[in-house]
């Protein structure tokens, strides 16, 4: 494997780690607030508290990591990018901001449950989502326009207009929503927590079917948008079909109110196949068709180096990522909430 | 728009400034105060002493609040710096990309720890285990401070490539890390944080004696952080000698510019204060002799290159004199501060806890410490100018060429406002419901009542 596979291959697993445990922040952050309009919050507030209390901060590392990593491998990245997405980019920002002090400020505060509070927390939590999800339809070429002396103009007129991006900011929301609710289901099993289950149990199965149908709404709008990438995605149709079977059978199990776990495995599966179909299809452009994986590779030395201090910092982390996940995951007494804090 | 003119790059530099400004508060916080925390929970084990252990919950409890304001403002300017400054970047991407991925995955560490540290307090049957789970925080913020400053110090002083034609050629990684402004500058960062921290956290205890709460467990926090505050500062005071002779020998248009060393001489004075006239006069100005020579060198007959052997469009502001020298004004009050407490502390042991002028004096040194630290961020990087990668890129060539600049501009600066009332709100609230000696009622907390 060449360095440059080697390293978008890193950094696609990474967002796609941040696509999981943002999606299952993002949704729980929504569901709480619903929950407290529609009267049912006491039902899962715990569970949805007790579980992102402790991981919050380590999901937005996640993000960090990729886009420090995708300027490192890929410079040129930083500069087509950045031009283009200077107010889209602050947006995120700015919601990012608001939500993660917003939910310390509501957690550790003395001032819990503060409606206002919940609503920026809520409301941000589809927004994220929303304005990161432009980045992915940026990539697809046609909403940048460069001239001859280089300068980057982004076109905000056709990102707005196009429909390929608002079906990939709709798969977006939905799909948030489904993967927490599908998270938090398994979570509330665990707890023990039979009220709380059948709440989320009823969210991950009403949002089951639209995931499904705006993956394929995407589909149809990458064809008309870019049939260069669409193309190349039937080289791998294998992968979504994959996808599709192990929703079916995430779903099966969440009907069967069985094997909740192993449910969101699939679900993780589901995803992982037609994320990394997806990718592999949009290979080997990052930005169609300006930046490609190999054009705008950096220098060797620095190819090695990143690598090199990736594994040291994997073996760093992976010890460190279990030891978190068996004290707040696995740890049926803390789960349950019978743990002194 | 604000201005008839827009200019990107001024609007980049405003914002660049705003972010960081904002952030380097909650950063510095987050890089000393686990390590107080760490001191406290230490003290508090090996004494069997709950006061202590008190002390680092409480600490912590705070502590959680900044942290979150730390991480999404460090978020926005890393973000930022592609946005706003995407041509840097590319070159940056390029030669000082490792400390950069580095910094992400000390950051991951401490955040993971962090989130274990705090719900686990009671968790553990031997409380040293709990401890130890804060030892990762500690080096991960640490980390976190070393790899940016390498970054920064790369810009002051780039090491490790080679420039062909204004393109940076042949690259080593760790070439690049090693700058030789790197050594001072980490550790000018690193202590002054402690520093600031142990002032922060002693301006809080000093505040509640002042209010008349004598409860002992003021007294101990007191002691405690202004004890580590004055090894803190006199550490700073080495470092920051070390970082005079740095500048002397790599960048020599900062150090003169900041002390309006015009000719190249020999026993130079250093200047405090003064005006400018327009043929570069000094007036006014307070002159220590040979102190310059002194900074620069550790000799008073060594010679102190003048900025009139720079080429002219080199020359970073001027202004930076008065930002040094008020920053120097801040050092001066904040060692007498120090240094009082610990005189007090071994003759008139009463006093270093009740004299009102000596809380108000420590309540003092806590603004004036995190403005050194922003009068010296400023410094330094203005100072850095014209060159935003010394030698390499120019400022004005490394910013975006975007429309809209100025109305992120304006949404930051509202952004920060919020951010920044409402953490201060949270954080009061939180202290004056739940005062420290009522908690120690409240669970039965046992600590001896010596110091």
């Amino acid at each position: 494997m060449s360095y440059e596979v080697l390293g978008i291959t890193v950094l696609w697993i990474f967002l796609f780690g941040y696509l999981i445990v943002a999606s299952i922040d993002f949704g729980a952050g929504f569901f709480s607030y619903y929950s407290a309009v529609t009267g049912q919050r006491h039902l899962i507030n715990n569970i949805i508290e007790r579980y992102l209390s402790p991981v919050w901060e380590v999901t937005n590392v996640f993000l960090v990591f990729f886009f420090v990593g995708i300027v490192g491998f890929f410079p040129d990245t930083a500069f087509y990018y950045g031009t283009a997405l200077l107010v889209p980019g602050s947006v995120a920002i700015v919601l990012l901001a608001i939500r993660g002090s917003y939910y310390a400020f509501n957690t550790y505060g003395t001032n819990k449950n503060n409606r206002f509070y919940m609503l920026l927390y809520g409301a941000s939590g589809l927004l994220i989502p929303a304005s990161l999800s432009t980045v992915m339809t940026i990539s697809e070429g046609g909403y940048i326009e460069v001239d001859p002396s280089g300068g980057v103009t982004f076109l905000y007129g056709k990102l707005f207009g196009s429909t390929y991006s608002w079906t990939v900011v709709l798969l977006a929301l939905v799909s948030v929503l489904y993967i927490s609710a599908m998270f938090l289901s398994y979570y509330a099993d665990r707890a023990n927590d039979r009220g709380a289950f059948e709440v989320v149990r009823k969210y991950a199965l009403a949002w089951s079917g639209p995931t499904i149908l705006c993956s394929l709404l995407v589909f149809f709008a990458i064809r008309g948008h870019n049939p260069v990438h669409f193309d190349q995605m039937k080289h791998y149709a294998w992968m979504f079909v994959l996808s599709f079977a192990c929703f079916l059978v995430a779903i099966y199990f969440l009907w069967t109110r069985r094997r909740l776990g192993v449910a969101f495995v699939f679900v993780m599966l589901q995803f992982g196949f037609a994320f990394f179909g997806y990718g592999a299809g949009h290979m080997p452009y990052v930005l169609y068709p300006y930046l490609t994986i190999h054009d705008n590779f950096t220098s060797e030395p620095m190819a090695i180096a990143l690598i090199a201090v990736f594994i040291l910092g994997l073996l760093l982390l992976i010890p460190s990522l279990y030891l978190l996940m068996r004290l707040f995951l696995f740890d049926t007494k803390y789960v349950q909430g019978k743990r002194a804090k | 728009m604000l201005l008839s003119g827009y200019d990107p790059v001024m609007y980049s530099r405003i914002l660049t400034g705003v972010t960081l400004a904002f952030h380097i508060i909650f950063a510095t916080i987050g890089v000393g105060v686990p390590l107080m925390i760490a001191l406290a929970e230490w003290i508090g084990i090996k004494r069997g002493d709950d006061h202590y252990l008190l002390m680092a919950r409480r600490w912590a409890r705070g502590f959680v609040i900044t942290v979150a304001v730390g991480v999404v403002t460090g978020t926005a300017i890393g973000l930022q710096l592609s946005l706003l400054w995407p041509t840097f970047m590319r070159v940056a991407g390029q030669s000082i990309a490792l400390p950069l991925f580095m910094e992400t995955f000390a950051f991951f560490f401490e955040a993971i720890f962090l989130g274990i540290y705090l719900y686990t307090w009671e968790r553990f049957k031997k409380k040293t285990t709990h401890l130890l789970l804060l030892i990762p925080v500690v080096l991960g913020s640490s980390a976190s401070a070393c790899f940016i400053t390498i970054v920064n110090a790369f810009m002051n002083s780039p090491a490790g490539v080679t420039v062909k034609d204004g393109k940076i050629v042949d690259i080593s990684p760790f070439g690049a890390m090693l700058s030789p402004a790197m050594p001072t500058k980490v550790s000018h960062v690193l202590v002054t944080a402690y520093l600031t921290c142990a002032f922060v956290l002693a301006a809080i205890s000093a505040w509640s004696l002042l209010k008349g709460r004598n409860h002992v467990y003021y007294k101990k926090a007191l002691k405690l952080t202004m004890m580590s505050a004055f090894v803190f500062i006199i550490a700073s005071a080495v470092i920051g000698d070390l970082s005079g002779k740095y500048l002397a020998k790599y960048q020599p248009e900062k150090l003169a510019a900041m002390e309006w060393h015009f000719d190249t001489s020999k026993q130079a004075p250093l200047v405090l204060g003064g005006i400018l006239t327009d043929d570069n006069e000094i007036k006014y100005g307070f002159k220590i002799p040979f102190a310059l020579s002194i900074l620069a060198h550790g000799l008073p007959n060594a010679e102190v290159t003048g900025l009139n052997d720079i080429p002219k469009d080199e020359h970073p502001p001027l202004y930076i004199h008065y930002l040094f020298d008020l920053k120097m004004g801040f050092v001066a009050m904040m060692v007498v501060i120090a240094g009082a407490f610990m005189l007090l502390l071994y003759r008139k042991r009463s006093a270093a806890f009740g004299n009102k002028w000596m809380l108000r004096g420590i309540i003092l040194a806590a603004p004036l410490a995190m403005m050194t630290i922003e009068h010296g961020w400023i410094f330094s990087e203005v100072g850095r100018q014209p060159w935003l990668l010394r030698g390499i890129m120019r400022t004005s060539e490394g910013a975006t060429t975007s429309d809209h600049v100025d109305t992120m501009l304006i949404v930051f600066v509202l952004l920060y406002v919020v951010l920044g009332v409402s953490a201060v709100t949270v954080l009061i609230r939180m202290f004056r419901s739940n005062r420290a000696e009522d908690e120690i009622a409240a669970k039965g907390f046992k600590g001896g009542d010596e110091l």
